[in-house]
């Protein structure tokens, strides 16, 4: 088993955690950093509001004809660094606990944020990779306020920005999302359990770059090394107080549903509503941020995943299933009746749990086009395990920080 | 911001990008996915990576370990086609590289199924002439592709990891 990651983060992660331990320190609250029991919950006179509302609806794009499906969306507040005038709160925005920063659509942002430069001036862009495609554009600065935290001059990626030409570079890897249209949601909310997009991978130079971060000069953007402090990251983890993770609390849902609102409650075990009750804690693999995933018999180690950044329960292939793909909706499981599975995650800890879950017809699921929730939909994953945000129904999730303290245990966990 | 460190930062930092820029050119030539075994070790040269060979009954498996924490395995038939590619690692590889001459056909399929679905998964596509299958989130990417046509009698494509 491996150990926290703090030689990759040294700085960064002991930053964190004396902030994390100040924050609980002034807060008042009793965590211990070690305890794995439940806290009793202790009255505290003054506290940060730490609960973000939620929705699981058509989405923001519903005006272009793009209705989205099993996709949790906030609104979240970004204003010009230091400032309190240049302001802007976006709704539409995706909460992704697979992906870590914010990303905005160009499209959507009216105030007029600080460019990020390296090098010579030159401006920074990234080619952001995400599942099943990637976001191009320029990172650029700003405060972004959640619920009653705020998170300070922090990198974010504004999407499809003019005056940055997408290079072919990035778009060989996949499709490029960089409008409404093509990204379906005016921005993504990364609250996963990376502190940075990258990390490390992209501070090397030459061919150990991993190669997300660009320099752009008028000639053109090139890849470049990119610092761990200048990269996009997970605003949580720059909050003052209740920065060491999040949980997200949606209700139960069976068959489909126009709408439901649920809850991201930012810190773990730092206030009364956001301890870790009976949840049981998942640690992963601290290079990948996976877990194992067992599944009529076949265990998929570092293949496996939660994501509320997708939109179903996207695993293996017909053949390992018995699930057929449904005839036009290739990327989902039409199956002719609800079908029930079993499937085991562990974590690095060998904890382990057993988790009953029905694959519905996704031609049903999806016949009404003003639902926006739909629980039993399911896909093909060859190789892969994902556990997308039908998972997340009726569960109380958290998503723990890679080397930040919490009172069951370092992140990066997952606990439910 | 001009400082004497920043200054010397900016030139080791240009020499980096000259000798990246060098390394990540168009590629064009052989492309591996349908090339013949040849590609294998050009795409091993460009990526700068380590190569490993392993030999089965009907094929063999060229895994290519690329510094950035990539790993490209690469399967050969015996008659010296490259049948089939997987990647896993911390970023997709450049799979127009990869790809080759079937990048263009991945690339339209890959948008047109992009467009059919609003929301995030794993991206398949299942063509006739060749399968794609990619996936996972930040910091961990896996993949494979494939030319059904051309993997040799007698190999499931599940050995193709």
């Amino acid at each position: 088993m491996r150990t926290a990651r703090s030689d990759r983060f040294p700085l960064v992660a002991i930053h964190l955690f004396i902030v994390a331990l100040a924050s609980i320190w002034i807060s008042g609250c009793s965590s211990s950093g070690s305890s794995t029991t439940p806290s009793t919950p202790t009255p505290v006179t003054t506290t940060t509001s730490n609960v973000q509302s939620i929705s699981v609806t058509t989405g923001p794009a519903v005006a272009s004809g793009l209705l989205s499906i099993n996709s949790a969306f906030t609104t979240v507040t970004v204003c010009v660094p230091g400032g309190t005038t240049q302001c802007q709160t976006i709704g539409g925005i995706l909460v992704d606990t697979g992906s870590s920063g914010l990303r905005v659509l160009s499209s959507a942002l009216t105030v007029s944020l600080p460019q990020q430069t390296g090098p010579g001036g030159n401006p920074i862009a990234e080619c952001g990779e995400f599942i099943d495609s990637e976001t191009w554009g320029p990172v650029q600065t700003a405060d972004i306020s959640l619920a009653g935290e705020k998170a300070s001059s922090v990198p974010i990626q504004v999407i499809g920005s003019s005056g940055f030409t997408v290079p072919t570079s990035c778009s060989d890897l996949g499709p490029i999302q960089d409008d409404l249209v093509t990204l379906g949601m005016n921005g993504i909310l990364g609250v996963g359990n990376f502190v940075q997009d990258c990390g490390e991978g992209c501070t090397e130079s030459g061919a150990s770059n991993v190669g997300l971060y660009y320099a752009c000069p008028s000639s053109g953007c090139v890849v470049t090394t990119e610092g761990v402090a200048e990269q996009v990251s997970n605003p949580v983890a720059f909050f003052a107080t209740d920065n060491n993770g999040v949980i997200v609390e949606l209700p139960a849902v069976s068959g489909t549903e126009a709408s439901i609102t649920g809850s991201l409650i930012f810190g773990i075990g730092t206030q009364s509503n956001n301890g870790l009750g009976s949840a049981t804690v998942y640690t992963l693999d601290p290079e990948t941020g996976t877990f194992t995933t067992t599944f009529k018999g076949q265990a998929l180690t570092d293949a496996s995943f939660l994501d509320t950044g997708s939109n179903a329960i996207y695993f293996l292939d017909s053949a390992s299933t018995g699930l057929p793909i449904c005839t036009d909706l290739t990327f989902w499981y039409c199956p002719s009746s609800t079908q029930s599975f079993s499937a085991v995650t562990q974590g690095s800890n060998g904890a382990t749990a057993t988790i009953n879950f029905s694959i519905a017809n996704a031609d049903t699921l999806t016949s009404n086009m003003n639902d926006g929730v739909a629980a039993g939909l399911g896909g093909p994953g060859p190789g892969l395990f994902d556990w997308g945000l039908p998972f997340f129904y009726g569960r109380n999730v958290y998503t723990a920080i890679e080397g930040s303290s919490t009172p069951g245990g370092d992140g990066p966990y997952w606990a439910y | 911001m001009a400082s004497t460190r920043n200054s010397f930062r900016t030139w080791m930092t240009a020499t980096v990008w000259v000798a990246f820029a060098a390394l990540s050119s168009p590629f064009s030539a052989s492309a591996s996915l349908g090339g013949d075994v040849a590609s294998v070790e050009t795409d091993q040269v460009k990526m700068q990576a380590t190569l490993e060979t392993t030999n089965k009954d009907l094929y063999s498996i060229h895994e290519i370990h690329v510094p950035n924490n990539v790993v490209v395995r690469e399967f050969v038939s015996q008659s010296g086609s490259v049948f089939a590619v997987t990647w896993q690692g911390a970023a997709r590889p450049d799979l127009r590289q990869l790809l080759g001459s079937y990048f263009d056909s991945f690339a339209k399929a890959s948008q047109a199924k992009k467009a059919q679905r609003v929301g995030r998964g794993p991206l398949v596509i299942e063509q006739a002439g060749l399968v794609v299958e990619m996936g996972g989130h930040a910091r961990s990417f896996s993949g494979r592709a494939y030319d059904p046509r051309m993997v040799p009698a007698g190999v499931p494509a599940t050995e193709i990891r």
